[in-house]
C-alpha cells in the first residue's frame, strides 16, 4: 500500500471516478489509464469497494488504484482486500495508526478479487 | 452446535485487538466520535439512554453453557452501576428478536476487556450492528425438528464466515439482516429480512435456496421478494454476492428511511431482478469465482457436534402414572417434537411476571446453562422469541427437567401464548424509542396471569415495539403494538392480523392498525376487548388469527374505541 501525499497532484495519467460512475460502463477509458481514482466523499460511503472490486475483478485493471476524498486510518483493511494499492489519508489522519491497522488479520475468510483461492481453502485452519 | 477451528479462535481475538487499539484512540482523543462510531459500532457497541449499549451475537441462535457462563460472569463483574433504580443497577442481559444478547450498563472505558473474554469462548460483537451484513438468524429448531427438510446450520455457518469482515460490504447505505430456514415451517420469519433464504431440494433431489430479496419492517413494512425459485447451494454465496453488491452500488445513501434494500426493491421492480441476474452471470462466467467445494460443506459440517445415539423411551405405563396437571400442562406448552426418536426440544421460558420479556439475570443465566449441562448436552438455542431452547432432552428425564426448570423459573407454561410476547426494551433503555415497551408488557402481563384463561385463549403472537424501527417485530404480530411519540407524550397504535410467515400464523403480512392511537393506560383494556371481541366471535376451533383474518380489523375498532378513556375524545 502506497501513502501519496494529499497536497500532491495524483499521479500523471489518473482516472479520477466518482462513486456514482459506472466502472463496467466506463471499460474502455480505464483500459487508457495508468491508475484510476475512487473517491470517498464521506468515509462511510461504501460504493467504492464495489468499484475497486468491478475494476480488479471483471476489468482485471492491472494499474493502480487510489482511494481518495474522506480516507480514514482504519479503512486501510478493507481497501487493500477490495485492491486498492494506493490512498491520500485524510489531512489528520496518523500514518502510524494506519499501518497498524493493516497488521491485526493475517488472512481472511473471502477470496480477494484476482485471487484463485477457493472458500475451501480460506476456511482451512492455518 | 459449530465448534470454532484455530483460525475462527484467532480471528475473533485479532477483531479484539483490532478494537482495543481504535477504543484507545478514541479515549485518549485521537479518535473524533464521529468517526469512532461507525466502528465501534460494527463491534456491537451503541450508545444509549444511559450507558454504552453491547450487542453479542449468537450466530443462528446456537449458544453453549460454556459461553452462557461467561455471559453470566460479564453481566455480574462489568455490567453494573451503583447508582439509580432497582431496574438501572444492571447485572443482566437481554436476548433481541435476532439471536442476539444485549448488556445496557458496560461502561466503555471497559469495552475492550469485555471483548477479550468474548473471544475467550469462541463470541464476538462483530457486525451486530452498523450498516453491514448482521449476524445471520435461523430456525431455533435447526438440526432437530422433524419437519426440517435440510439442516441449515452448516450454512447459516458458512454465511457467517463469508460475510465477516467482508472488506466490500462494510459500509452498504444501511443494514443487511439475512435468515436462513431449513424446515417445512418457516420459524425465522424470513419473508420479513433482506434476504430471506429457504433450503429446499429441486426435481432431481439437489439442495439448493429459494431466495426473496428485500423484506422488512420499520417505517414501510414490506414483505421480501422472491427473485429465483433455485439457486443451487455450491452457487449461494455469488448470488447473495450479486444482490449485495447492485446493492451497495445503487441502494440510496441521500435518505435513511429509503436507504434499506427493500425501497430499492421496490422502486426498480424487475430492472433490480435483472441487475442482480447479470452481475450473477458475469462472477459465473468468471474463472476466478469460487464456488462453495463439497469438501468445505463436509469441512463445516464435521465442524458441528455428531447427534447424540438415539434414546431409550420412556417405560410404557410410565406417563400414565397420573400426571399432575402443571406438568401436562408445561408439557403441552413448552416441549416440542424432535428429529431423534426418544429426544424433545424443551423452551426455557424467559416471559414470566416481573421481569421484561427476554431478559436474564447473571444468576439466571448461571441456572440456565447448568440445565444444558444436565439435560442436554452443554447446548441452548436462542429463540427470535426471545426464549431460550434446550436441543437435546432425552423424553425420559422430561419430568426432572420440569422440576428443575420451575426451580429456576424458566417453567412458565405459557409458550405461544399472550404472555410470551416479544417486546423490545423500549424507552426506558433505548435512545431510539418513542415509548416505553417494559411497562406495557408487564400491565399486559399482569392482566393476563390466569393460566387458564390464557389456555383458552390459545395461539396467538403478541408484539411491542417502542418505535417505528420495530426491534419487538409489531408488524408482524398477530396484536401489534407501536410506540408513537405525540408532543413529547407516549401513545400507542395497535394493530390486528399480522403474520410472521409460519403456517399457524398464514402469509407474512403487517397488521392493521384499529384507530388512532391510545394512550399507555388504556393499552391493556385495549388488549383485553381485543381478545374478548376473539372470545365472542370465534368459531369452534378457530384461533386469534383465523379469526381476525376472517373479521377484518373493524370489530376489533370498535371494541377497542369502547374502552377509550382519555383518548375518548380524540377518537
Amino acid at each position: 500500500m502506497e501513502f501519496l501525499d494529499l497536497d500532491a497532484a495524483l499521479p500523471e495519467g489518473t482516472l479520477v471516478l466518482d462513486n456514482t460512475d459506472d466502472v463496467l460502463g466506463r471499460a474502455e477509458e480505464i483500459a487508457r489509464h495508468a491508475a484510476v481514482a475512487l473517491r470517498f466523499p464521506k468515509w462511510t460511503d461504501g460504493r467504492a469497494y464495489s468499484q475497486a472490486v468491478l475494476l480488479r475483478g471483471r476489468l482485471r485493471h492491472p494499474g493502480r488504484v487510489i482511494a481518495t476524498g474522506e480516507v480514514l486510518a482504519d479503512m486501510l483493511p478493507l481497501l487493500r482486500r477490495c485492491g486498492f494499492d494506493g490512498v491520500q489519508l485524510r489531512a489528520d489522519q496518523s500514518l502510524q495508526a494506519a499501518q497498524r491497522a493493516l497488521g491485526y488479520f493475517d488472512s481472511h475468510y473471502q477470496t480477494a478479487p484476482g485471487e484463485r483461492r477457493s472458500i475451501h481453502e480460506i476456511g482451512l485452519p492455518r | 452446535m459449530y465448534r470454532y477451528t484455530d483460525f475462527d479462535r484467532r480471528f475473533v481475538h485479532a477483531r479484539a485487538a483490532q478494537f482495543r487499539d481504535q477504543l484507545q484512540r478514541h479515549l485518549a482523543g485521537e479518535l473524533p466520535d464521529d468517526d469512532f462510531r461507525p466502528l465501534r459500532l460494527q463491534n456491537g457497541w451503541y450508545v444509549q439512554r444511559h450507558a454504552p449499549m453491547l450487542r453479542v451475537a449468537v450466530p443462528y441462535g446456537e449458544l453453549s453453557a460454556r459461553q452462557l457462563r461467561q455471559l453470566a460472569r460479564i453481566a455480574r463483574e462489568f455490567d453494573h452501576q451503583d447508582a439509580g433504580l432497582a431496574t438501572e443497577r444492571g447485572g443482566f442481559g437481554h436476548f433481541s428478536t435476532r439471536q442476539n444478547l444485549q448488556f445496557n450498563w458496560i461502561p466503555l472505558a471497559r469495552a475492550a476487556d469485555v471483548m477479550g473474554l468474548l473471544a475467550e469462548v469462541d463470541m464476538h460483537g462483530i457486525q451486530t450492528s452498523g450498516n453491514c451484513i448482521r449476524n445471520i438468524t435461523s430456525d431455533a429448531l435447526a438440526g432437530i425438528a422433524p419437519d426440517e427438510v435440510v439442516d441449515p446450520r452448516p450454512y447459516c455457518e458458512i454465511l457467517r464466515q463469508w460475510s465477516t469482515l467482508h472488506p466490500e460490504f462494510a459500509f452498504l447505505p444501511r443494514k443487511f439482516k439475512i435468515a436462513v430456514s431449513g424446515a417445512r415451517e418457516d420459524r425465522a420469519a424470513t419473508a420479513w429480512h433482506d434476504i430471506g433464504l429457504t433450503l429446499h431440494h429441486n426435481a432431481t433431489g439437489e439442495v439448493g435456496f429459494a431466495v426473496a430479496v428485500g423484506g422488512g419492517m420499520g417505517r414501510t413494512p414490506v414483505i421480501a421478494t422472491p427473485v429465483n425459485g433455485f439457486v443451487p447451494w455450491q452457487q449461494i454465496l455469488v448470488f447473495i454476492e450479486a444482490i449485495v453488491r447492485v446493492y451497495n452500488l445503487h441502494g440510496r445513501r441521500d435518505n435513511v428511511y429509503k436507504a434499506r434494500i427493500k425501497t430499492l426493491v421496490k422502486a426498480e421492480g424487475q430492472r433490480f431482478v435483472d441487475a442482480v441476474n447479470r452481475e450473477f452471470e458475469a462472477l459465473l462466467a468468471d474463472p476466478d469465482t469460487a464456488l462453495i467445494p463439497q469438501a468445505e460443506l463436509e469441512r463445516v459440517q464435521q465442524r458441528f457436534q455428531p447427534p447424540p445415539p438415539p434414546a431409550p423411551l420412556p417405560a410404557a405405563g410410565a406417563a400414565a402414572a397420573t400426571p399432575l396437571p402443571a406438568y401436562t400442562r408445561w408439557a403441552d406448552r413448552n416441549v416440542h417434537a424432535h428429529r431423534l426418536p426418544g429426544y424433545r426440544a424443551v423452551t426455557l421460558s424467559l416471559k414470566r411476571a416481573g421481569l421484561p420479556p427476554g431478559d436474564v439475570t447473571a444468576d439466571q443465566m448461571e441456572g440456565a446453562a447448568a440445565l444444558a449441562e444436565r439435560f442436554s448436552l452443554g447446548e441452548l438455542r436462542v429463540g427470535h422469541d426471545q426464549n431460550l431452547l434446550l436441543p437435546w432432552v432425552r423424553e425420559v428425564e422430561l419430568r426432572a427437567l420440569w422440576l428443575a426448570a420451575r426451580e429456576g423459573g424458566f417453567a412458565t407454561p405459557n409458550i405461544g401464548l399472550l404472555t410470551d410476547m416479544i417486546a423490545c426494551p423500549g424507552g426506558d433503555l433505548c435512545a431510539l424509542a418513542n415509548a416505553r415497551s417494559i411497562p406495557i408488557a408487564a400491565a399486559i402481563t399482569e392482566r393476563f396471569d390466569d393460566l387458564d384463561e390464557l389456555h383458552d385463549i390459545g395461539d396467538i403472537d403478541l408484539h411491542i415495539s417502542g418505535c417505528i424501527n420495530s426491534c419487538g417485530h409489531h408488524h408482524s404480530g398477530h396484536i401489534g403494538i407501536l410506540g408513537v411519540d405525540k408532543d413529547g407524550s407516549e401513545w400507542y397504535q395497535v394493530t390486528v392480523a399480522g403474520a410472521d410467515g409460519s403456517t399457524l400464523s398464514g402469509a407474512a403480512v403487517a397488521g392493521k392498525v384499529i384507530g388512532p392511537s391510545f394512550a399507555a393506560d388504556e393499552v391493556p383494556d385495549v388488549v383485553e376487548a381485543v381478545i374478548a371481541t376473539y372470545l365472542g366471535e370465534r368459531r369452534p376451533g378457530e384461533r386469534f388469527i383465523d379469526a381476525a383474518r376472517r373479521l377484518g380489523p373493524l370489530p376489533f375498532r370498535h371494541a377497542a374505541n369502547a374502552v377509550r378513556r382519555s383518548t375518548a375524545l380524540a377518537a
